[in-house]
């Protein structure tokens, strides 16, 4: 192994199944029903799969979803947005955790 | 920007192109429409002449699969119109679409397009939108257009500048605006006069185009809000892999993906549905072809009369259409064509 992620992994994301074909295959109808059009645009969906890919920090669903969103009609400007919200929750994630530090430095001071 | 040609660039030649589709070690196209059952693959019916007037533009598209631009010199003669016009007298075809180059830079466009309506063809002029606004005596191509009651199919790749541009070059989105109000000026798009304004989407990379009637809504909503811009339908086509498409493909290093792509997407409903099984392509010399990209891969009809000087409507509608791997990109997902997706 020369690397632990290897671009060509990608395409054999169907794979999975292969040490467990019955739970692989009920993921992958699951998968497949999510990203039907549904209430959301199968295009509102591909954003926030792109978001979410930022947020799991996946190389492989990253490179999926930049091009997805393209090809759902995406731009850059749109899909730079939609990394930015999931930028701001994980951030303020991190920073409403904050409180409870001040809460602690609080109770600790004079 | 220069064409390839002009740069002696060695995708300019079209054995070079064929010899790269062949080499890319893809199942072979003719053998995936055999196991559909459509190897052979047969044709229909002639019911459209698509007539590629010439390679002179005023554009450099960085996805044309014409090769045009300034540079070329290629154009179809009266003559050569005359004998399309003859031709097509021999048919029961319905639709004449035009196509170039900006088919407007002919000097015998105007003549030619009032021989067709005359004729009461349906005709399409595959209009680029900038040569409306490129030269004074093209400002009154919309009432000539209106006059004829031609339809009108223009490359509008994205209702931004930032994509546009990139794809057929700088300032190209901010003409097309121009333009396109010129034409709804005159009743073009708008409802009830009749008059037809299509735009074609082409994605501005290496990917597939989205769903085009998703794509239409949007386009309808952003042009309608941002420029007060209407229009009648949105075709999404598909970038064939020939020509300045297949050199940045190469010069991207996206070829081989972009291939297995369109293998990858293929579509047996799409496939039964492309456009050469009823239409024929005529080159600007009057040679004859299945589709416009065999004409710029000198793919002539298998027929006998490959050129309008020997046209034989009975070979032609019996014969089987030429394939190569450039075809898959008018197979793949949705499949594509001239006036969209097929499937």
């Amino acid at each position: 192994m020369d690397t632990y992620y290897n671009p060509e992994d990608l395409k054999k994301f169907g794979k999975i199944s292969e040490f467990q074909p019955e739970l692989g295959k009920k993921f992958f109808d699951y998968y497949g029903s999510v990203f039907q059009e549904g209430a959301l645009t199968t295009r509102e969906k591909s954003l926030i799969a792109l978001a979410v890919s930022h947020t799991v920090q996946c190389p492989y669903c990253i490179d999926a979803y930049t091009e997805d969103a393209m090809e759902k009609g995406c731009d850059s400007e749109e899909m730079m947005e939609a990394v930015h919200v999931a930028a701001a929750i994980k951030s303020g994630a991190a920073l409403v955790h904050s409180v409870q530090m001040m809460n602690k430095y609080k109770d600790l001071s004079m | 920007m220069k064409s390839l040609l002009k740069q002696g660039h060695s995708l300019a030649e079209s054995d070079r192109q064929i010899q790269l589709l062949e080499q890319a070690g893809l199942t072979r196209f003719s053998d995936k429409m055999d196991t559909v059952g459509l190897f052979p693959l047969t044709t229909n019916s002639l019911d459209i002449f698509q007539i590629n007037v010439g390679k002179m533009c005023n554009q450099v598209c960085e996805h044309c699969h014409v090769d045009a631009g300034p540079d070329r010199k290629e154009i179809m003669t009266r003559g050569t119109m005359q004998i399309c016009l003859d031709a097509i007298d021999k048919t029961n075809c319905h639709t004449v679409d035009l196509t170039g180059g900006a088919p407007e830079m002919n000097p015998d466009f105007r003549w030619f397009v009032e021989q067709l309506s005359a004729k009461g063809k349906k005709v399409i002029v595959r209009c680029n939108l900038t040569i409306i606004v490129a030269n004074k005596k093209y400002h009154d191509l919309p009432e000539f257009f209106k006059k004829h009651n031609i339809e009108i199919a223009s490359s509008l790749p994205y209702f931004n500048s930032a994509k546009t541009d990139a794809q057929r070059g700088e300032g190209v989105f901010e003409k097309s605006i121009r333009a396109l109000k010129m034409l709804n000026a005159v009743g073009y798009g708008m409802e009830g006069t009749g008059l037809i304004l299509n735009l074609v989407y082409n994605p501005s990379g290496a990917f597939l185009p989205p769903d085009q009637d998703s794509l239409q809504n949007q386009f309808k909503r952003k042009l309608r809000q941002g420029f007060k811009i209407e229009f009648n339908n949105l075709f999404a086509i598909t970038n064939l892999p020939i020509s300045r498409y297949l050199s940045y493909l190469v010069a991207s290093k996206n070829y081989d993906k972009y291939m297995e792509k369109l293998v990858n997407a293929f579509n047996p409903m799409a496939a039964a549905s492309v456009m050469c099984r009823n239409t024929i392509s005529v080159g600007w010399n009057g040679f004859l072809y299945d589709c416009d990209f065999n004409q710029m891969l000198e793919l002539k009809v298998a027929a006998k009369g490959q050129h309008l000087n020997d046209f034989d409507l009975e070979a032609l509608q019996s014969r089987h259409v030429i394939l190569n791997e450039h075809c898959y990109g008018c197979t793949a997902g949705a499949g594509s064509s001239c006036g969209g997706t097929v499937a």
